[in-house]
């Protein structure tokens, strides 16, 4: 187990400088968004999803929806290193003629679907689950989503609607980093409690440690929680999680780090690319 | 032609496993033939109509084809950014149904008028649209929109249309239907119009002016082959919808506008102020000029009034 969890954390590290690098080679943004889901998406990628990187539309795949699309590098960096496309291509991100654009677009090999306006990923994901449980097929439906975008209506919308039709191969994973794009959650629109909403609503919940990767392991593999009804993972999250001095900072989620402060975080992160 | 859709549709899921119904909570005893016959392939989303797009969007990443129903402006205008997104920029099988276009909920008020449907439509991208004129096109349609793979838009009316082609009239993805031959001017309607259209033509001829009469059932894709030999063989050309601007004879002065050739054209149509009153779907119309009598005094005008120049 603790080798698995420290190739898992060293992948998430990896995933990070990977992200770092790509915005800052596009002078691109939203890279506060990105590390904080790296923990999350490893162990996705790398221990629970069954997918086939060559073969992206297996028909039994589990299916992922990156709902918050603009947590784009970091999953075309997981997406290219899982072997789904030339890790070369990263190098593309956000510049002109490439398909890897800033928000997460289908037709990228693994990309399932696009988003960027958010709310999105979630009422998509209950069709696709909802398809599976009529024609008795196996696989899961992940969801991530963000914080901010539980302001949505769509969202609840579908909330409410998974657990009538008992959608329990279907998984929201929220990023619970507490940021979003204009301010903190608690002071735009509070979401807390979060989990008592989803009880309400008739989720099974956990909430973890969106950054302790024994924790995730652990969660993703009693899926799902409870039999019958859609399963929700409160990840608590930091943004900007793995390079101090974006940590928790909204404005991570709009600049563009200096090539100093890219070589910092290669430092900090432990990772030569 | 709700009725006609959905026996049409039922006959195709007979046939066709794939074909999926999604309802916003509303399609009282019309789509409980649909939910009876096939309740695995049937969901009410509830009054949901952004999840109930998603949805569908992502019934359709699984290969279904998967039709949505409800009320005039409900599945399209709440739900237009999954439309877009999810639906059309997807490319997926996504099949929109509005019942009571138009008019057709009048006294109902304006927020049940669909009468910018087509235009806020028309923008979206790899989407067809389509307003039948009778029963007959309604069918037609239904199967032309499963046998078509990509999204598409149906603009319904609401129950008891009379039947205006005859039974084995040939309906074919973007190509208008010639239903009366003439050279003094083509009219040109889409959807529930036709009816009126004909019996304009009546008194039309009683005064010596014949028209041809085209029925459009498809905005997009657009027969703009029939609005240019329309354009070159009348000369004149009057578009007659139940609709504000941007429907078709917005997308008719634009072919006219392209070709290069001076058109007499007019523009039978709502005006872009909300109506604010109650009335008849035919009250509501009559109104605003789409009425026997405007589209009578609107065809000899066109007729009537000076030659265009030609210009190359």
């Amino acid at each position: 187990m603790q080798s698995k969890v420290d190739c898992l954390k060293g992948i998430a590290q990896r995933l990070r400088a990977r992200a770092v690098r790509m915005v800052y080679t596009s002078k691109a943004s939203h890279l506060g968004s990105s590390l904080s889901i790296a923990d999350l998406v490893a162990c996705l990628y790398w221990h629970t999803l069954r997918i086939n990187p060559s073969l992206p539309d297996w028909t039994d795949r589990d299916r992922f929806f990156l709902s918050k699309g603009h947590g784009a590098a970091l999953l075309y960096a997981a997406l290219a290193e899982r072997g789904f496309f030339s890790v070369s291509e990263l190098q593309t991100y956000c510049k002109s003629g490439s398909r890897l654009t800033g928000h997460i677009t289908s037709g990228v090999p693994g990309v399932e679907f696009s988003s960027g306006s958010l709310g999105h990923g979630l009422p998509v994901a209950c069709g696709v689950a909802l398809s599976a449980k009529r024609e008795y097929r196996q696989f899961k439906t992940f969801v991530l989503a963000s914080d901010g975008e539980l302001d949505e209506g769509s969202n609840w919308e579908a909330i409410l609607f998974a657990p009538q039709h008992r959608l329990d191969n279907l998984v929201l994973i929220v990023d619970y980093n507490k940021i979003q794009s204009f301010g903190r959650t608690k002071d735009i629109l509070d979401l807390d409690p979060l989990a008592d909403k989803f009880k309400a609503f008739r989720w099974a919940v956990r909430e973890i440690d969106g950054h302790n990767m024994e924790q995730i392991i652990d969660t993703f593999q009693s899926l799902p929680f409870e039999p019958d009804i859609p399963s929700v993972v409160i990840a608590h999250t930091v943004k900007g999680r793995g390079v101090v001095s974006m940590e928790d900072q909204l404005a991570w989620h709009y600049k563009t780090p200096s090539l100093e402060q890219v070589e910092a975080a290669m430092r900090e992160l432990g990772v030569d690319l | 032609m709700r009725t006609a859709f959905i026996n049409q549709l039922c006959a195709l899921a007979e046939r066709d496993e794939r074909i999926w119904l999604l309802c916003g909570d509303l399609g009282y005893s019309v789509i409980e033939t649909f939910a009876d016959r096939f309740p695995s392939r049937y969901l009410n989303a509830g009054v949901a109509e952004q999840n109930m797009t998603g949805l569908a969007a992502g019934l359709a990443l699984e290969g279904n084809i998967v039709f949505t129903y409800s009320i005039a402006n409900f599945p399209i205008m709440r739900c237009l950014e999954q439309i877009r997104n999810d639906v059309c920029y997807h490319n997926l099988n996504v099949k929109i149904v509005a019942v009571g276009g138009g008019l057709a909920y009048g006294s109902h008020g304006y927020t049940h008028h669909a009468v910018e449907d087509l235009a806020v439509m028309s923008a979206m991208p790899n989407l067809m649209i389509a307003a039948p004129a009778d029963p007959i096109e309604a069918r037609a349609v239904t199967e032309l929109f499963v046998t078509t793979p990509g999204p598409g838009y149906l603009r319904l009316g609401k129950a008891g249309e009379p039947i205006l082609h005859a039974a084995d009239t040939r309906v074919e993805l973007g190509r208008a239907i010639q239903v009366v031959d003439g050279g003094d001017l083509t009219i040109i309607s889409i959807g529930g119009m036709l009816g009126t259209v004909l019996k304009a033509n009546e008194e039309l001829n009683c005064r010596r002016i014949y028209p041809r009469i085209l029925s459009m059932p498809f905005l997009i894709p657009l027969d703009t082959a029939a609005i240019l030999d329309a354009a070159e063989q009348t000369g004149a050309i009057l578009t007659v919808e139940e609709h504000g601007p941007g429907g078709l004879g917005t997308a008719t002065a634009e072919v006219l506008a392209g070709c290069g050739r001076a058109t007499k054209f007019q523009s039978l149509r709502l005006a872009r102020s909300p109506i604010k009153v109650s009335g008849s779907q035919e009250e509501l119309r009559a109104a605003q000029g789409l009425s026997v009598e405007g589209i009578v005094q609107a065809s000899e005008l066109l007729c009537r009034g000076p030659r265009p120049m030609v210009i190359g």
